[in-house]
């Protein structure tokens, strides 16, 4: 038998990547058609954000995709001037969190907001985003 | 049930690069206790060892450990739950003793951060958040810290010089604690002043002078059952409380940014336990890996009401001659963060001022200490009520 190719596309998440493989590995194929998508447990409702292969209030793994749409509020959010290795070409960034009510949304702030335009409990949507080392990710913008 | 005893407590001086090995660092922490509790290899049933892993290149220290300090036959293991590390540590010894399976445990609490540098350990230390779907942003234990403080300043109208205040009474304190890694004396002025290094952005709101240090340095806590302890301490200190609690590890899983969930649930069981409240705790250490760490202590504990750790710290209640003092031995900002040595270093804080040991930051007569380690962003939050 022939040894299966592993599923790696996980590898092209962020800047730098920490994981390879993961049974939400979709999300990438969403990334790519400029779509942010989470994952909804179709057995008991539940949305998750990040996506979950499982869900954790019923133990079921019967799970459908869904779009991020639509606006979250500005929960908190902060501006690094250092950053961690394999970082430093995209300083400075913000990371932020936003709340969309059923689920939150972690990342990052579009570069192109002027600080003193971003104030906590503004409303922001989700947009995919392709780096310059052509890697993928998502980012906050102003709707 | 029976008690469960402190009978020694030792800890290597804090120091920014450590010219020796992991086993060679974590003897001396032994070392110190050993002494202190004037006993012999012997005498202990068995070793816990605690630290974050990836800073040094040793998997399972544990073995290393026994075997360098004499603990082998005897049972040992390595426990983690990253910069709480040590804390979880004394929680399996008080199980482990007070179910009446060992006499005697030793916590060996141990980093060496100098192995890597200082932009590596950024990324080590945002590795202990969510990898999958956090880090791929670019975390950094600093900016998730400065969230909180965004987030608590947006709300309770706090500021970075409500903030600076905490720098500076640990820096009061660091200066006179010889095994502190930051010795110098910090004032408001440099935290405001643009031109001073530790007025330095790190990751918005939080400066250089907002953040610790990082630190080489080991810390050990020897655990013991009633009888040991009064056969072989003077002035044994009893473990009254010990409360733990997770939180979800991203952000995403959380609805509070103002204060530490986890620090909460932790302290509500540790009171209930040691049958107390906040108001009894007359000295305390609390985990200021950041100045807002520290702010966010006070409330979560019940020294504050939310939102008013601020005015706490502006009438000086939390320095040495306060109702409620805290981190008088310099706490992480001075003393430095040794990530699994801290909690075992904060602990023997607690231990000597509760015997009258402390010296020149020894708090007047207290009955009641307390002890707050917190791993990683609130995700391990340990409280830990030690008594005369
Ligand atoms: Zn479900």
């Amino acid at each position: 038998m022939g040894k299966k190719e592993a599923d790696i596309r996980l590898n092209k998440f962020g800047t730098v990547s920490f994981a390879a493989t993961t049974k939400v590995n979709d999300f990438i194929d969403y990334l790519e058609k400029d779509k942010v998508a989470g994952t909804k447990c179709k057995d008991c409702g539940l949305a998750f954000f990040p996506p979950r292969a499982d869900c954790c209030q019923c133990l079921s793994d019967n799970t459908e995709w869904f779009e991020v749409s639509g606006t979250g509020k500005l929960v908190t959010y902060s501006k690094l001037k250092f950053a961690p290795v394999g970082f430093d070409q995209d300083l400075p960034y913000a990371i932020a969190l936003l709340d969309y009510g059923d689920y939150k949304v972690f990342g990052r702030i579009s570069g192109e907001i002027p600080d003193d335009d971003i104030k906590i409990g503004m409303e922001m949507k989700t947009v995919a985003n392709r780096l310059p080392n052509e890697q993928l990710n998502y980012i906050f913008q102003k709707p | 049930m029976g008690k469960v005893a402190i009978i020694g407590v030792g800890q290597s001086a804090f120091v920014r690069q450590y010219p020796g090995s992991i086993r060679e660092l974590a003897f001396e922490g032994f070392k110190d206790a050993m002494k202190d509790a004037q006993i012999t290899t012997k005498d202990i049933g068995a070793s816990v060892v605690c630290s974050a892993p990836e800073y040094d290149k040793q998997r399972s220290p544990a073995g290393v450990f026994a075997e360098y300090m004499g603990l082998n036959p005897q049972p040992t293991f390595y426990v983690e739950s990253l910069c709480s590390s040590s804390s979880t540590g004394v929680r399996l010894a008080y199980s482990l003793v007070e179910s009446g399976l060992h006499d005697v445990v030793a916590v060996i609490g141990f980093q060496k951060m100098s192995e890597i540098s200082s932009a590596e350990t950024q990324e080590r230390m945002g590795r202990g958040a969510d990898i999958q779907w956090e880090s791929p942003f670019g975390t950094m234990m600093p900016a998730y810290y400065a969230m909180y403080a965004r987030a608590h300043m947006e709300k309770y109208g706090t500021t970075p010089d409500d903030l600076s205040l905490i720098r500076v009474k640990a820096s009061t304190y660091g200066q006179l604690n010889e095994k502190a890694v930051y010795r110098k004396p910090v004032t408001s002025e440099m935290l405001s002043d643009p031109e001073n290094r530790m007025a330095g952005p790190v990751s918005s709101p939080l400066r250089v002078g907002d953040c610790c240090a990082n630190a080489d340095g080991s810390s050990c806590i020897i655990v013991a059952n009633e009888e040991k302890a009064k056969a072989f301490c003077k002035k044994p200190v009893w473990i009254m409380g010990v409360g733990a609690a997770t939180a979800s590890v991203n952000l995403t899983g959380r609805d509070l940014f103002t204060g530490l969930k986890a620090a909460t649930q932790a302290a509500d069981q540790a009171y209930k336990m040691a049958g107390i409240t906040a108001k009894d705790v007359d000295v305390a250490e609390v985990h200021d890996c950041f100045t807002i760490a520290e702010m966010m202590a006070y409330e979560n504990l019940g020294f504050a009401e939310p939102g008013e750790g601020k005015e706490l710290i502006q009438s000086k209640e939390t320095y040495k001659e306060g109702s409620i003092p805290v981190n008088v031995d310099g706490g992480l900002l001075s003393k430095g963060h040794p990530i699994g040595a801290t909690g075992g270093s904060q602990i023997r804080t607690i231990v000597l001022q509760l015997r009258d040991e402390a010296g020149d930051i020894q708090v007047k007569d207290p009955q009641i200490g307390l002890v707050h380690n917190i791993g990683g962003v609130g995700i391990y939050g340990n409280v830990t009520v030690l008594g005369r």
